[in-house]
């Protein structure tokens, strides 16, 4: 399990015409941004160095143009490396010729994209298959590993559509089928969740996660969302202006930043203690209320209409009863299409908080809920939720002024 | 010493180009009589076995085919058409200008795709094309016949040579285009999974600028017709002929109904491959 699979060392990237002179500026001691006012020449990626062990999902994080995308493209050559070296499985990336690297991409590492970058021309199975068919496996298998995969995704029933009939979240779906129809052993997600929103890209996560309890590959997941890296990852890696600033498990991050630029992502999981529960709850989410003959297709109907997975049961005088998903009602409705109570479809585990808590109080219950949290006021009224991105964004904002 | 006025020649540009002219015919003769061979055989191939078919087989052929592509409507358009072209007595030369436009469409596809492909992987082919292509679509297509008599003598062959390289640049053009508009996202998710070169411009590219790339077929079938006509002044067969010997006659209705039948084959031709365009 802690095997090593990715080893990256003194790696560096220069976009532009004289990548040495660069690369000496560097050397003494010259900063991105004064490389690039002399030269022009824009550094991607400064001495990265770092090793992935195999069955981990390594976040990569950092503001846009920290270099993220050009670290994951170095890892199977998209971007050619300028100078230092990646060990896949003790392969020096850096020195394979053309079939050599061919060969790699087909056969240990894919890759998933933040536009989803299905091919338009074919249908959602032929996408699925399209790694398999550049590697020239015969159509009936590659079908087979196809479907499979779509399986996995929980796109059986779309193999014959055109991507351009999906949502962006079942197109990204397939994208992720696309990369383990290939059973690769490494799969590199640049943002890959990015695009979607909010609540399907947390549908998006819990996807993944158990995929790879079930099968465990090696994941580079890049992202720009602390809420997602947090969730996912089993060490982060923080980058900044092509630097790799911090790497370590997201306790070790949180416990101990490494610079003033780290702790500005985390600040917002250190609470301040100055605004409490009820100053940020939101009235984002579907409510349901509940009365004696609206039942859980009502519900169901409402929640799909509002393109919500969640909803906020309460009753008429807004006392907060519990939640319910998408998922629990349709159980409900399959077990039991008769019933008009669908307190049986309440999910287990859903702990109000308090409008007065303060956001340490609430911080465990914010981060380890798919849901947005509940917030009642002291009449256990319901005042709205907090999502993650709403506490982390809130916090965050009040420390930086 | 009184001001120059022009009145007399001074550079005898015409005699240069003579002289040029003919050394290239004196020298390369051979090369270009061996040029000519593929389009004056596959010429004769087609205009032969399109005048030697039944026409109602050719009627029924180019119906089929409309519908396929077009809908009902454009093939009751093609089968009037071509009923009316024979009932002008004009089914052998609009036969001969079909065979001329599609040698002409063939040759520049097989040479425009190609140049098309290889302008849009490489800047620097495509910035030494570029200017070629701009003289041979602004040159006027009646200039584009000298250099083809000088070279080529005269005749339907002649004529076809000078259809393929009038109508020549729309396809590399649209080919040129629609691979460079290809999402580089695509590319590169193909790239990712292992996709050589050649995989890369038949798996991606290539599907990806078809529409583009059927759009300039479009275009270049449309030029090739309007040049194929032109090209009877170089002694050229086909619909062009009513019209010339009209025109040099004053004979109004014979140059009419030759313009006739050759707008009408262009609306076919048109709308059969818009309707691929949109397939
Ligand atoms: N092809 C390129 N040419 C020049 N500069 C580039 C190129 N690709 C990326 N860069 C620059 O490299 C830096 C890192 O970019 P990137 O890796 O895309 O960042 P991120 O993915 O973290 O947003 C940025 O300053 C960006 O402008
Ligand atoms: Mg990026």
């Amino acid at each position: 399990m802690s095997e090593e699979i990715i080893r990256v060392e003194n790696l560096f990237k220069v976009f532009g015409s004289n990548p040495e002179k660069a690369l000496k500026l560097l050397k003494q001691g010259l900063e991105k941004e004064e490389i690039f006012k002399k030269t022009g020449m824009t550094i991607g990626v400064q001495n990265a160095n770092f090793t992935i062990n195999a069955g981990e999902i390594f976040v990569v994080m950092g503001l846009s143009g920290s270099g993220k995308s050009t670290l994951v493209r170095m890892l199977n050559r998209l971007i050619e490396i300028t100078s230092g070296s990646v060990y896949i499985n003790g392969l020096d990336v850096a020195k394979l010729n053309a079939q050599e690297l061919t060969e790699l991409r087909r056969s240990q590492m894919s890759m998933v994209f933040q536009s989803f970058a299905l091919m338009p021309h074919l249908s959602v199975i032929e996408n699925a298959a399209f790694g398999l068919t550049l590697a020239k496996v015969e159509k009936p298998k590659r079908l087979d590993r196809a479907m499979e995969a779509l399986e996995q995704v929980g796109l059986e029933a779309w193999a014959e559509c055109m991507p351009d009939e999906m949502s962006g979240g079942m197109q990204q779906r397939v994208g992720l089928a696309r990369a383990l129809a290939v059973d690769p052993e490494i799969m590199l997600m640049d943002e890959a969740f990015s695009a979607l929103d909010p609540l399907i890209r947390t549908e998006m996560q819990d996807q993944l996660l158990s995929l790879q309890e079930k099968h465990q590959r090696t994941i580079v997941f890049i992202s720009h969302d602390l809420d997602e890296a947090m969730r996912i990852g089993d060490r982060i890696a923080i980058m900044e202006d092509g630097r790799i600033v911090q790497i370590g498990t997201p306790d070790e991050i949180l416990q101990n930043p490494a610079n003033e630029y780290v702790e500005a992502f985390f600040r917002g999981v250190d609470p301040t203690g100055i605004l409490n529960a009820g100053d940020i709850a939101r009235e984002t989410q579907t409510t349901v209320i509940k009365y004696p003959g609206k039942g859980p297709r009502a519900a169901l109907q409402r929640l799909i209409s509002h393109d919500r997975d969640f909803g906020y049961v309460l009753d008429k005088s807004k006392h907060f009863l519990g939640i319910v998903s998408t998922d629990s009602l349709r159980e409900l409705i399959n077990n039991n299409g008769k019933t008009n109570d669908f307190s049986e479809a309440f999910l287990d585990d859903v702990t109000p908080v308090n409008a007065l808590d303060s956001m340490q109080d609430i911080l465990n219950e914010v981060v380890t809920r798919p849901w947005p949290i509940p917030v009642l006021n002291e009449k256990k009224e319901y005042i709205g939720v907090i999502s993650k991105n709403i506490f982390l964004r809130t916090l965050q904002h009040n420390t930086n002024e | 010493m009184s001001w120059y006025t022009f009145e007399d020649k001074v550079l005898p540009m015409d005699e240069w180009i003579e002289t040029g002219v003919d050394w290239l015919v004196e020298n390369f003769r051979d090369f270009f009589q061996i040029i000519k061979i593929p389009v004056e055989k596959s010429l004769e191939g087609i205009d032969w076995a399109l005048n030697a078919t039944n026409p109602w087989i050719v009627i029924l052929l180019f119906a089929i085919v409309t519908l396929k592509y077009a809908g009902k409507i454009t093939t009751v358009f093609t089968i009037f058409t071509f009923v009316l072209v024979g009932l002008l007595g004009l089914w052998s030369q609009t036969m001969t200008t079909l065979a001329m436009v599609v040698v002409a469409v063939v040759f520049c596809s097989v040479v425009g795709i190609p140049l098309g492909i290889a302008s849009a992987r490489s800047d620097r082919f495509e910035a030494f094309l570029r200017p070629v292509l701009d003289t041979m679509q602004t040159t006027p297509s009646f200039v584009h016949l000298i250099p083809v008599v000088m070279l080529f003598s005269i005749g339907t062959v002649s004529g076809v040579i000078a259809t393929i390289i009038f109508a020549l640049p729309p396809i590399v053009r649209l080919t040129n285009l629609g691979i460079r508009q290809v999402h580089p996202e695509l590319v590169e998710a193909g790239e990712a999974f292992g996709a050589t070169s050649m995989q890369v411009l038949l798996r991606i590219q290539i599907p990806q600028a078809w529409p583009s790339i059927m759009a300039g077929l479009n275009q270049t079938i449309m030029m090739a017709i309007s040049m194929v006509v032109i090209a009877a002044l170089i002694g050229a067969g086909g619909l062009g002929v009513p019209v010339f010997q009209g025109l040099n006659n004053l004979d109004s209705g014979l140059a009419t109904i030759g313009g006739i039948g050759t707008v009408l084959l262009a609306m076919v031709l048109d709308r059969i491959t818009q309707g691929m365009v949109e397939k």
